[in-house]
């Protein structure tokens, strides 16, 4: 039905890279789970029942881990036996953390003085220097360096922050 | 059976039977049955045409009453007749309205909820599988014979008790359940495919008791849910409540007894019907501690003393709508579903908030029972050839209990099913070997503002320093949207063994109980079964029988008609009665008076397709 022990590109059939076609991407997802969702298996035996909920789940978690830029980045790292995940690694340039941290004092004021404009052009920073690691991580990772892991929590790290301003901007405008 | 079922000349007889498949829409207020026939949903009645099943429940002095029958006695038997369980099931007392705690007398007791009746205490779960073992009747006597496969629909935003409790009622109804299927989800099946729509919709679901909100990408016949929120303690019944409140308040009625309260809600739905329609209503009542009451509800009052409610639909709407990383145009259209979506003020709110018409072209009652049919149609396997598939998610998140009591999230909400995901925990002390989890679902960070799901106890971890032990907790979401938890010590591999207690849900041995229960009635029930399908044979033995007397009585000399129609008369008279045995001897005896008819009708048959055979050669 699936093998297991394929990481989550070979599952859906795309090569071990990080650039990913996001259409084909689609596709090959819709096309695996036509094959093992458990609809299809709705009056067959417990065990096969079981394999099809492992199997929709894993091209389920293939998927939600592949679409999404950073996740796909860790994911690669992962393969390498590097763990990006800011969780349990936060190591983060002071300068960095300092801008950041200044950007979401600044978020709040602007929150508080209901200048939505503020708000915006601040995502838009964000989201542009967030695009600019991006394509420096997709860069690294094809070159196998190791800066690269911190530059993904670095990246993490933006996207978080623009996701949470606009958070912020529509808890105001809906 | 003696008559020969004949087909036309070339053409092929059908492949094989289909399988009984059905959809059923278990609603806070009324609940209905659906099939697909000859490729089309279609909700099936009952002998008198209603296809609205009132899901109330009497427990009579000598039988139990289920639909508009028991809730003609709402008023006078207030304590036995059960309306809206629906708003009870996977729940514990504390969870019961105040509403809830004036209609009913309940059992004082922890865990799941217990209403005490003439016919003893009797949870949700119970008092819902006898709508459901109603309406597994009326489609037995429709489809001639017992149900394959069933699909049950559940409010989207049900937690994991409510859904458990769902299908614990059917499995106890006797109803082999192949899906629980999210009632918004089961809409836009029905809408999508009737439409051939593409794109991003969102269905606004507001019924008796639940409110839904389910943003849904249809592209390619998949049917992805994006997002989805609500409210399962929200639907038309506060609407009903507070008419009742505002008839008290206005009239300065004093505390309601039991009776009255049930009678002014009865007229307060009356009213708020009658105001989909027309600019005012007037409320007539006889009270029993008041006498008559006399007052006029119009649509601006209705619209001002509601204004909190439809408010209160709002929020989930933007939170899904944030969730699916969407804005309000980004919406291709909005599919109205529930009877209570026929009020003009909800209507209003909903073109409001998203500028545009909603969609209403499906019956609001009637679309998610005829979308669980046609899922059941091909779950059961009787269309291979549909190609569609159905991507849904859980509503909730799903996390376990941490020092300080917070809740560590593990499957967050919006997760496409089936979802498998595992965390690794570890021991607090040195040397222990048990570990108590506890399971929640919601998405407030402390576990007092959260959902119980169950309790569970690890033994059998290998005693090792405070720390070293990895186990690893493994969340799996089937595609019911129902959760099992399971363990494993990671640095040994022993399997831990877990005791799960549910918090609001009934154990397996509960279940098992009440299944032997049911047996009890078992034998009446088999008995009426045997009869119903007796019953049905013999229609299709008349129907046929007529078909072909119509056909070819030329066939027959006066003497075999004569015969033929006694035996007819006979089983017409027989059906009517409840008494299987004779029954089925008339039927014999039709099938033994038509066999010489058959024999001739098959002779004709076969010459006439010889003969245009001959014509087609030539």
């Amino acid at each position: 039905m699936i093998d297991f022990s394929r990481n989550h590109f070979e599952i859906l059939g795309l090569r071990t890279e990080y650039r990913v076609d996001v259409d084909a991407l689609e596709r090959a997802y819709r096309e695996l789970q036509r094959n093992v969702h458990p609809d299809r298996f709705a009056r067959a035996d417990d065990a096969r029942k079981r394999l099809a909920l492992q199997a929709s789940a894993r091209a389920n978690e293939a998927y939600r881990t592949l679409r999404d830029p950073v996740a796909r980045a860790e994911y690669l790292l992962s393969l390498r036996g590097i763990d990006a995940n800011a969780q349990t690694d936060t190591r983060l340039p002071v300068a960095f953390l300092t801008c950041q941290l200044e950007r979401r004092e600044a978020a709040e004021e602007a929150h508080d003085a209901r200048d939505d404009a503020t708000l915006a052009a601040l995502v838009d920073d964000v989201r542009r220097e967030a695009a600019a690691l991006e394509d420096d991580v997709a860069r690294l990772l094809d070159a196998d360096d190791p800066v690269v892991a911190m530059r993904v929590r670095e990246w993490r790290f933006l996207v978080k922050l623009a996701d949470d301003v606009e958070a912020l901007r529509a808890s105001r405008a809906l | 059976m003696a008559l020969f079922q004949i087909c036309e000349p070339d053409v092929s007889p059908a492949p094989r039977a289909t399988r009984r498949a059905v959809g059923i829409d278990l609603g806070t207020t009324n609940s209905l049955i659906a099939t697909v026939r000859d490729g089309a949903a279609v909700v099936l009645p009952d002998a008198d045409g209603r296809v609205l099943l009132a899901s109330v429940v009497r427990y009579g002095e000598r039988e139990i009453e289920v639909g508009d029958g028991a809730l003609a006695h709402a008023a006078e038997d207030p304590h036995d007749t059960i309306a809206s369980v629906k708003r009870l099931m996977g729940r514990g007392l504390a969870d019961a309205t105040d509403a809830q705690r004036r209609a009913y007398r309940f059992v004082d007791a922890e865990g799941v909820v217990r209403i005490a009746t003439r016919a003893g205490a009797k949870t949700p779960v119970e008092v819902s599988a006898e709508i459901l073992k109603t309406l597994r009747v009326r489609a037995e006597a429709a489809l001639g014979g017992a149900i394959d496969g069933a699909v049950v629909t559940v409010p989207a935003y049900f937690d994991d008790s409510q859904r458990q409790a769902t299908k614990d009622a059917a499995t106890l109804a006797g109803l082999p359940v192949l899906r629980l299927l999210n009632e918004p989800t089961a809409a836009a099946i029905a809408y999508g495919l009737d439409n051939d729509a593409e794109g991003t919709y969102a269905v606004f679901d507001l019924g008796g008791g639940t409110f839904d909100i389910s943003i849904l990408r249809l592209s390619r016949g998949v049917f992805e849910v994006l997002a989805t929120n609500g409210d399962s303690a929200l639907g038309g019944d506060d609407f009903d409540h507070a008419i009742v409140d505002w008839i008290v308040a206005s009239s300065r009625l004093p505390a309601l007894s039991a009776a009255d309260a049930r009678r002014l809600l009865a007229k307060a739905r009356e009213a708020k019907e009658l105001l989909t329609q027309e600019a005012a209503a007037p409320i007539v009542a006889s009270l029993a501690d008041r006498g008559r009451l006399e007052i006029t509800l119009d649509a601006a009052t209705f619209d001002a003393i509601t204004r909190g409610l439809v408010e209160r639909t709002l929020a989930p709407v933007r939170q899904a709508l944030r969730d699916a990383k969407l804005s309000r145009s980004g919406i291709d259209g909005v599919v109205l579903v529930g009877g209570a979506t026929r009020m003009r003020q909800v209507r209003a709110a909903v073109a409001d908030f998203f500028g545009k018409a909603p969609l209403t072209d499906l019956d609001p009652d009637q679309v998610v029972a005829l979308g669980a049919a046609i899922q059941a149609n091909k779950l059961a396997g009787n269309r291979e050839s549909d190609d569609w598939l159905l991507l849904d998610v859980i509503p909730l998140s799903l996390g376990l209990e941490t020092m300080g009591g917070l809740v560590e999230k593990i499957v967050p909400r919006n997760s496409t099913i089936p979802v498998v995901r595992a965390q690794d925990f570890t021991t607090f002390r040195d040397g222990q070997t048990a570990m108590a989890l506890h399971v929640l679902q919601g998405e407030r960070e402390k576990v007092s503002d959260c959902r119980s799901l169950a309790r569970f106890e690890l033994r059998g971890i290998p005693p090792m320093a405070a720390g070293a032990a990895r186990i690893s907790v493994s969340f799996a979401v089937d595609a019911d949207g129902l959760l099992s938890v399971s363990a494993r010590e990671q640095t040994t591999g022993v399997e831990a063994s877990i005791t799960v207690k549910p918090s609001y849900g009934l154990t397996d041995a509960e279940i098992a109980r009440m299944l032997e229960e049911s047996f009890a009635h078992a034998a009446d029930d088999a008995a009426a079964r045997a009869l119903e399908e007796t019953r049905v044979d013999a229609q299709r033995m008349i129907a046929a029988t007529e078909s072909a007397l119509a056909h070819d009585a030329t066939l027959l000399d006066a003497r075999e008609r004569a015969m033929i129609d006694a035996a007819l008369a006979d089983v017409r008279r027989q059906i009517a009665r409840d008494d299987r045995d004779a029954l089925a001897a008339t039927v014999r005896a039709l099938n033994a008076a038509t066999e010489g008819f058959a024999a001739k009708r098959m002779d004709r048959s076969v010459s006439r397709a010889l003969a245009g055979k001959r014509v087609d050669a030539l």
